[in-house]
């Protein structure tokens, strides 16, 4: 689904990733962890193609396509979706609009992917204005319910969300990453960055990654990743790779 | 030169076009009352609602003494040169619309002011609206297709009465070589509620004006909101005014402005003279193609117990919505529309859904040129 080959960014002129090689399979979902400012969502930004994340070199390929340097738009038909962490505030626009322009879908089967996460009363407020914590990821994750994207990136799904909105999410992502279908037939794929783990509460994941400084340090299994950066930081993480 | 139409049936199809983006509706469906104004003459005064009188200005002061009372009184001749031009006319032309005690109407009466043949229109405009009356007016002003220059001069005296409301809707489709000075005012009694919207989002070559809201009695609102466009060429100083003159009394004052290579002049004034007072200005400004918006919000209190404020923004749109709407599926093209349509959607509460859906043509209209 998705290869990364020798990746460098450039944010301001400064290099903030580092010959990044990352290969999903189709029907995989990939954890990426990893200390605050280590480049996760700089990683993600730069996949979705935004504007001031320059590639120097390398390349990404997906679907055996070369997107390194298409417009986001794009890559967005090609089947590349995005949750954001903190997405802008649209005044003006409806979310329902937003929806109705950026699927096929006529209003009634909108509205039914909005009850689902108890978004039907947003469709008619400004995109994300004045939305809590909880309702933006609700209103990311009916986003991308109505993209409907064949890879799904998750920037800290679980952040700011309570225990009974993440029960939610959780079960929203994992159908969205198609985790009821068998594993020989599934089709979509994932990367998440999470700091907590806890979106492995709701959904398996394939494998870990760990960023630090900019550059992916280890490829693992996911809940052992996990359970060494508990249990002794990411500390470990860098005395490892200078070992 | 004078204009020989009588009819509106007898404006060519191009000109009919012009002037249904402003409102006018021939067939008069969605219209309780209609009139029509073709240079400086009167083709069209009929109004079906019950309790609502429309009469031009003349017959109006003919037939009834008191109309003498309205007449020059919230705006003074003296005000400026377009107004004392105006108070000179021997034969003023206009519209007068008298609502009864306790009329309501929730269908628009259309007022139509179309520029064709004469350098210079002139209109004198009275709207009362009597004790517990409600009614919506949408003027629609436009010259024709093939008028390259002229000058409208408006003065417009409404005169909301106690726990009255009246909405007014104005929709401009000027050309670029049209000079157009309104000069409205407003008076508010106890409980009355007064909203303007304005749209002028095609060329011209100016608009110049300032209406003055004066809330004089108890719990008196008036709100303002202007969505407006300046192409190339085009100045627009535009701006209105409130003046809280009695307690409990409230204005907001609403504008989202575009330029595309035009001149924008935003101005805003309210002024808190009574306890219990509140006024807030929102002047929010998109510069698309280098071009001026200068916002100039004042607030100006005088006791302790008026609250005002004011929020002013201009700039371009930020890269990160039109990247955030991209990641969805929309093009740049698509996601800048989308952004821009969503600015220019100011929902005004208590606005009727025809004058609404008249106020989302003219910004689908002006849409594909952006």
């Amino acid at each position: 689904m998705l290869d990364i080959s020798d990746l460098h960014v450039n944010v301001d002129g400064t290099e903030k990733l580092h010959d990044i090689n990352l290969h999903i399979g189709q029907g995989e979902t990939h954890i990426l962890m990893g200390p605050n400012g280590s480049g996760k969502s700089t990683l993600l930004k730069a996949i979705m193609g935004f504007g001031g994340y320059t590639i120097t070199s390398g390349s990404i390929i997906f679907k055996g396509q070369d997107i390194t340097g298409m417009p986001i738009h794009e890559r967005a038909h090609l089947g590349i979706g995005m949750m954001f962490q903190h997405p802008p505030t649209i005044s003006g626009l409806k979310l329902g609009k937003l929806l109705a322009a950026t699927s096929h879908l006529g209003e009634g089967a909108i509205e039914a992917l909005a009850q689902a996460v108890n978004m039907e009363h947003f469709l008619a407020r400004d995109t994300n204005v004045g939305f809590s914590g909880g309702e933006i990821k609700r209103s990311e994750v009916l986003q991308l319910k109505v993209q409907q994207p064949d890879f799904l990136m998750l920037d800290e799904p679980e952040s700011g969300v309570d225990l009974e909105n993440m029960s939610l999410m959780g079960k929203e992502i994992a159908g969205l990453l198609e985790k009821d279908v068998h594993i020989v037939n599934r089709r979509r794929s994932g990367l998440i960055i999470t700091h907590t783990g806890y979106i492995l509460d709701y959904l398996e994941a394939d494998q870990g990654h760990v960023l630090i400084d900019g550059q992916i340090r280890c490829h693992g299994n996911p809940r052992e990743i996990l359970r060494v950066v508990k249990e002794k930081g990411y500390g470990e993480c860098v005395r490892c790779k200078q070992m | 030169m004078q204009t020989d139409v009588t009819d509106i049936e007898q404006l060519s199809e191009k000109d009919r076009e012009r002037l249904a983006l402003t409102g006018l509706e021939v067939g008069m469906q969605n219209r309780c009352g209609s009139f029509f104004q073709v240079d400086q003459n009167v083709i069209q005064t009929t109004c079906g609602a019950e309790g609502v009188e429309m009469l031009p200005i003349k017959t109006a002061l003919e037939k009834y003494d008191w109309v003498e009372d309205y007449y020059w009184n919230a705006v003074s001749r003296d005000k400026d040169k377009y107004t004392q031009y105006l108070a000179k006319q021997e034969n003023p032309q206009g519209l007068v619309v008298i609502a009864n005690e306790g009329v309501k109407v929730a269908m628009p009466l259309q007022a139509c002011l179309f520029l064709r043949d004469e350098p210079v229109q002139h209109v004198h405009n009275l709207f009362i609206a009597r004790e517990g009356s409600e009614i919506n007016i949408i003027s629609g002003c436009a010259s024709s297709w093939q008028k390259e220059h002229g000058a409208h001069i408006g003065v417009t005296e409404i005169y909301v009465g106690k726990g009255a409301k009246v909405t007014s809707t104005m929709i401009h489709n000027w050309n670029p070589g049209i000079s157009v000075f309104p000069r409205s005012a407003i008076i508010i009694e106890e409980d009355g509620t007064f909203l303007s919207n304005y749209v002028c989002m095609q060329p011209v070559n100016q608009v110049n004006m300032y209406p003055t809201a004066r809330l004089v009695g108890k719990n008196a609102v008036a709100r303002f909101s202007s969505i407006v466009v300046a192409t190339p060429g085009s100045t627009l100083d535009l701006g209105s005014r409130a003046i809280l003159g009695a307690e409990h009394t409230s204005a907001e004052l609403v504008t989202r402005a575009i330029t595309t290579g035009g001149t924008i002049i935003s101005r805003g004034h309210i002024l808190g003279e009574k306890d219990n007072t509140r006024g807030h200005i929102e002047c929010k400004g998109l510069i698309l193609k280098d071009g001026i918006i200068h916002a100039i919000p004042e607030i100006e209190g005088r006791v302790t117990g008026t609250e005002l404020s004011h929020e002013a923004a201009v700039g371009k749109i930020a890269r990160h919505e039109i990247e955030y709407l991209m990641a969805r599926g929309l093009s740049e093209e698509e996601a800048t529309a989308t952004i821009i349509r969503g600015f220019l959607d100011v929902k005004i509460s208590g606005l009727p859904a025809v004058l609404q859906a008249q106020i989302d043509a003219a910004i689908d209209k002006a849409e594909s040129g952006f």
